[in-house]
């Protein structure tokens, strides 16, 4: 097991070693000054040359790039402009926010593809399979902005069931910052009011993250029921006489989740990303909002270290999912084991 | 698909027909097809069958700004004046006309990579091209996307750079994966027996061979194009105003949305009726084709 974890640690170093070689290439290749792209027009040319010598942009790249990754591995991911900080100070405050929302669409995702995959996957080719098959189609075709823009609309305004903009409504007492996850720092603090109306304002948002994972994960999860149903072992427990319940909780739906749980990692990572959108929407302060502001900027320093932030935690995910997988799979173990 | 020449013979008819059946057999497929020919006839045509011309122009008629969907003004009008309508048919017009260009920038690129790639096999050339697709695709494309469009100068030209830039990985890894299957054949191992230059076996022993799967892969890719670049213009990183884009007709209406609900409602229908048309014909030509490995 713990071979096989090194080895997915070795080559996903690898690969952000390339990703960190790939996004620092493209930022200094940019057509135009970066340093007067992330200063702005109207600022003075004295000031766009110290900032040029603060990035060592007058040094050849091989040593600019051998400078950035030596500060980076020492924790120094440089400063950003528009906030005048430590980029990692940033993301200290910001990355929480949005591994909540990430976190509580992941419950939702998993809970909702659970039910509808499994039971889609029984009763296949029914009533209820083919609607949740076109709702599906919705679900991965539709871009998560026009989802965002649409439930605004509806649940927002026109029902007004849920709370729009932000994290808490104004008048309601933050708690202090213990985790930057406001679920659980209201726990701690046993603010129950910001509980509550926090849960209200994440709901919206995280639901939004998750519909195309939905559409996804309970796709997975049906057709790997329905290949499973097939196969002898099933058919054996089914003559034994134990009962159809019992057969899909206990036996089809282990070897079932593992296509669904594989790809969970590059979701994760991927919602991360969406965020960028999602948070812009919903005025959530979270690492996506941040980033995108930092894009809009054009400020380089946080556009690097995002685009390094969100490939490191893909990297993390996936390992934790093999891992998982690895749990489900027998057969993965042993494999991993042989080689 | 082998070759729609005017001289038919006998079996290739029967083909056509039989491929032709299946897929109509499948109404949502049928759905999809002629959804894709509307949408594509609106977008060349917009110019002319567009209700209000000026509206795509940077124009101001501010006696009927704000006018919600009425017989004049099918789906209302935005703080401007302009007609929703005749902005969302011009709309569509340069989403397809970002598709056709992003496509073409990232097929051909990243097949013949793969085809390198699977060709030379264990050699340098498959290990730089191969591990370079898996650091493209080592995190989320739309985080890439969005970064490479910041970077740059917000045109139309870059949004497809942008998008193009990291859906080719894509392609080479099918191409790849298709190349090493079909290269062990007998009839590439003659062609290099008889010392035929390996630049002809790749592209006209190999690569004929696997064209219904690529060209399956980009039908079922144009949606997925229209939703990256309705993405990125949302955010301002694409066609910028006052050229209408699907995207950031959405981000202008949203900012009026509870009052003026209109101006971001219907873009944002139109962007998820367009992208299901094509995700419908993509999956039915998936279907007819009976392409495996996508």
């Amino acid at each position: 097991m713990w071979s096989f974890i090194l080895k997915r640690l070795f080559s996903s170093i690898f690969v952000l070693f390339g990703l960190s070689i790939l996004i620092f290439t493209l930022t200094r290749l940019v057509p135009g000054d970066v340093a007067r792209l992330a200063l702005g027009p109207q600022a003075p040319q004295w000031a766009v040359d110290a900032y040029r010598e603060k990035l060592h942009l007058n040094e050849p790249l091989p040593v600019q790039y051998w400078i950035w990754i030596t500060n980076a591995l020492h924790g120094d991911l440089g400063e950003s402009v528009t906030s005048r900080r430590p980029v990692i100070d940033d993301f200290v405050q910001y990355f929480p926010a949005t591994l909540e929302l990430v976190f509580f669409s992941t419950i939702i995702t998993i809970s909702l593809s659970l039910i509808i995959g499994a039971y889609t996957g029984r009763k296949a080719n029914g009533l209820a399979d083919n609607m949740f098959r076109v709702l599906s189609y919705f679900g991965i075709a539709v871009p998560a902005f026009v989802w965002a823009i649409i439930s605004l609309f509806l649940f927002g305004f026109v029902w007004k069931l849920f709370p729009i903009f932000g994290q808490l409504d104004a008048g309601i007492i933050r708690p202090p910052v213990v985790t930057g996850m406001m679920l659980i720092d209201s726990v701690i603090a046993g603010n129950w009011t910001a509980f509550v109306n926090h849960l209200q304002h994440i709901i919206l948002p995280s639901s939004m993250l998750s519909i195309a994972r939905i559409a996804q994960d309970s796709k997975l999860l049906r057709s790997g029921m329905v290949e499973n149903l097939n196969k002898d072992y099933i058919l054996a427990a089914t003559s034994y006489g134990i009962p159809d319940q019992r057969i899909t909780l206990r036996y089809l739906l282990k070897p079932s989740l593992i296509p669904m749980v594989s790809v969970m990692g590059m979701e994760i990572a991927t919602s991360i990303g969406g965020s960028f959108i999602i948070e812009r929407v919903f005025d959530w302060p979270g690492f996506g909002k941040y980033g995108m502001q930092a894009m809009l900027m054009k400020d380089v320093n946080p556009i690097v270290a995002s685009v390094m932030l969100i490939g490191a935690s893909c990297a993390f995910f996936n390992i934790i999912v093999d891992v998982i997988v690895a749990y489900l799979d027998p057969r993965i173990r042993v494999m991993e084991r042989a080689t | 698909m082998k070759s729609i020449g005017i001289h038919l013979d006998e079996y290739q008819r029967e083909s056509i027909k039989k491929s032709w059946s299946k897929f109509s057999g499948n109404y949502l497929s049928v759905i999809g097809l002629s959804s894709v020919i509307f949408v594509l006839f609106v977008a060349i045509t917009s110019p002319w069958i567009a209700p209000y011309k000026q509206s795509w122009q940077p124009f101001v008629d501010f006696a009927h700004a704000n006018s919600p969907p009425s017989w004049d003004h099918l789906f209302g009008t935005d703080i401007y004046g302009r007609d929703i309508l005749s902005r969302i048919m011009y709309a569509l017009r340069y989403d397809l006309l970002i598709v056709v260009g992003c496509l073409s920038l990232d097929v051909v690129p990243g097949t013949i990579l793969g085809l390198l790639a699977g060709y030379f096999k264990g050699s340098w050339l498959d290990t730089v091209i191969m591990r370079a697709t898996d650091i493209v695709l080592a995190i989320p494309a739309i985080v890439l996307a969005l970064a490479i469009a910041a970077l740059l100068p917000p045109t139309m030209f870059n949004s497809m750079m942008a998008i193009a830039s990291i859906w080719w990985p894509w392609y080479s890894r099918l191409s790849y994966g298709l190349t090493t299957s079909i290269r062990n054949e007998y009839f590439v191992q003659a062609a290099e027996l008889m010392g035929e230059n390996p630049i002809r076996i790749m592209f006209l022993e190999i690569l004929p061979n696997f064209l219904s799967p690529i060209l399956t892969k980009v039908s079922l890719d144009v949606g997925w194009v229209i939703l990256w670049t309705s993405t990125l213009s949302f955010v301002g990183l694409g066609v910028q105003e006052p050229t209408p884009a699907l995207g950031n007709m959405v981000a202008a209406g949203s900012r009026y949305m509870p009052d003026y609900w209109w101006m971001a409602i219907f873009p944002a229908l139109a962007i998820a009726l367009t992208i299901m048309s094509f995700n419908l014909l993509g999956d039915g030509i998936r279907d007819m084709l009976a392409v495996e490995e996508l």
